[in-house]
């Protein structure tokens, strides 16, 4: 059975895009046929993040309004097997992407691909509401300070209330938090919030935390996804969640400051 | 603890809400004086507390086409006698109907039969012994009213941007976020951190509550009387505390200290 799993936040900035080309490629690395499709009509982001840029020749919206069929749009990754990615269109209307034929692609992406990752723009406008309408999961991206919370704590209630699955009375959409942009150090010091206190705040299950790290710009302005880079905390930690949204257990690594010697060289901050 | 009510910049002059009040509708089967003015006694013994400032409606369909006239002035006064208060008829004919205006009641529309199914039995009355005129299983009169509104239970967390409103009591099992509203007619009750904005009795129920396990709001309110965050008192935050009304003036309580219990 195709999962669909959006990745959201309400906030801007917070690491969606990064979280989407990262937890869609560690889910291909494991053998999962995966697509990641990118919402943001007019500020595609996605196919930039996972080094695809120059590729794309026909967009989602292409396909919603059968310009393009699907075959045309789909641009497999060149690192990674059983990866693909469904660009946004850049210069369309997102007026263009209708429920209807949205729900015709999510059909036949169905019958191809076992994971769905649909990467939301920011907001809670017409884009964020289409990627997470057919969602079965969500990994809600949050950064640990009080706007990016407030702005998840909206979007939790949206994934609740107007999704497919809240209309038709569906089990709820799975909620994930992941915390994104982790600083242990500003933790302590009070500036950034805690894992528990966000957490206690938002009242979903907590599927990971992803250390701020230097390695994701570069990774992004390189066009490789942060799974791909071995040495990268932000990288293993993605890995982490795969694990824990295939089920696996792992603690939370990343998460303490560096009180105690040997760890401490690794963080920068 | 500061002021209940705070005119804020560019505050409106009035505001329109819709609201949902209980009224009783007092039916009218006869029209004997004494026989009413008996029954009633005996059916607000039953329950005084229920019909202390309720607002009252007679229903005369039953007894517009008898040749007695009900005394309407006479059956005002007494409901009036008991704390009730007439607000209008309805179904009468042309001189009940004056004899109404002329004692400050209002006439109300005709009720089609279907709707009278929405009205409860409150407090059936047995009739004493038949007369030989009327079958036994008519009353004199029968008081109904509105079924009170059952209570609104929500379990999960009421999140930033949702409202909630109930039409009766409103009990929330988990936690209000910031930025979420949450609204009752009667008490609010919140057994979780109670973060965004909480209004009780907000169709004028003055005897309305709030009670929360975690004082953190936004604003609270008590039939438009408010508080916002900033005007709370710091040492009661973050406790469980009780929100009332009490001449006017909003009084918040943690549990154990009040002295009105």
């Amino acid at each position: 059975m195709t999962r669909i799993v959006v990745v959201t936040s309400g906030k801007g900035g917070v690491g969606k895009t990064t979280t989407s080309a990262a937890f869609g490629t560690g889910l291909a690395l494991r053998g999962y046929r995966t697509v990641v499709i990118d919402f943001d009509v007019g500020l595609r982001n996605l196919d930039l993040v996972m080094g695809c840029e120059r590729r794309v020749v026909y967009d989602l919206i292409n396909v919603i309004n059968k310009e393009g069929n699907l075959n045309q749009a789909l641009i497999k990754d060149k690192r990674v097997e059983n990866l693909f990615i469904l660009p946004a269109s850049q210069t369309r209307n997102k007026e263009a992407l209708t429920l209807s034929g949205l729900e015709e692609v999510m059909e036949s992406l169905r019958e191809r691909f076992d994971y769905i990752i649909c990467d939301s723009p920011a907001g809670i406008e017409h884009g964020a509401m289409m990627a997470m309408h057919f969602a079965d999961e969500a990994l809600i991206v949050t950064n640990p300070e009080v706007s990016s919370v407030r702005d998840s704590d909206r979007i939790i209630g949206m994934l609740a209330s107007k999704t497919q699955r809240a209309e038709r009375g569906d089990t709820p959409v799975k909620e994930h938090l992941l915390l994104t942009r982790y600083v242990p150090s500003r933790v302590t010091s009070g500036d950034m919030l805690s894992a528990e206190d966000v957490q206690e705040i938002l009242a979903i299950p907590l599927i990971g935390v992803i250390p701020e790290s230097p390695d994701v710009l570069r990774a992004s302005n390189s066009g490789i996804p942060i799974t791909l880079d071995e040495s990268s905390h932000a990288g293993q930690a993605y890995h982490d969640v795969v694990a824990r949204f295939l089920g696996e257990d792992r603690p939370l690594r990343f998460l303490n400051t560096h009180k105690k010697g040997f760890l401490s060289r690794f963080f920068g901050g | 603890m500061g002021n209940s009510v705070k005119t804020q910049t560019a505050t409106p002059a009035f505001d329109i809400k819709g609201s949902m009040l209980t009224v009783m509708v007092v039916h009218l089967y006869r029209t004997d004086k004494d026989l009413i003015a008996t029954l009633l006694r005996e059916k607000i013994r039953q329950a005084p507390g229920v019909f202390k400032q309720a607002p009252v409606v007679l229903d005369l369909r039953a007894v517009r086409d008898d040749e007695r006239t009900l005394d309407i002035p006479f059956l005002v006064e007494i409901l009036r006698g008991y704390g009730m208060l007439p607000i209008g008829v309805r179904g009468g004919n042309t001189k009940l109907n004056s004899m109404a205006l002329g004692v400050g009641l209002n006439l109300l529309a005709e009720v089609r039969p279907g709707r009278m199914r929405q009205e409860n039995q409150l407090l059936n009355i047995h009739e004493p012994q038949p007369t030989e005129e009327e079958p036994a299983e008519v009353p004199a009169l029968v008081v109904e009213a509105p079924a009170l509104a059952p209570v609104k239970i929500i379990e999960t967390p009421v999140r930033s941007g949702q409202q909630v409103v109930a039409a009766g009591d409103l009990v929330i099992l988990s936690m209000v976020s910031p930025g979420a509203e949450i609204l009752a007619h009667r008490h609010i009750h919140v057994h979780g951190p109670l973060r965004g904005r909480a209004l009780a009795g907000v169709g004028g129920d003055t005897s309305a509550r709030i009670f929360c396990q975690r004082l953190e709001a936004e604003l609270v309110s008590v039939a438009g009387h408010y508080q916002i965050n900033e005007d709370l008192d710091q040492n009661l935050l973050g406790r469980a505390v009780q929100i009332y009304l009490k001449q006017d003036r909003l009084h918040i309580e943690p549990f154990g200290t009040s002295t009105t219990l």
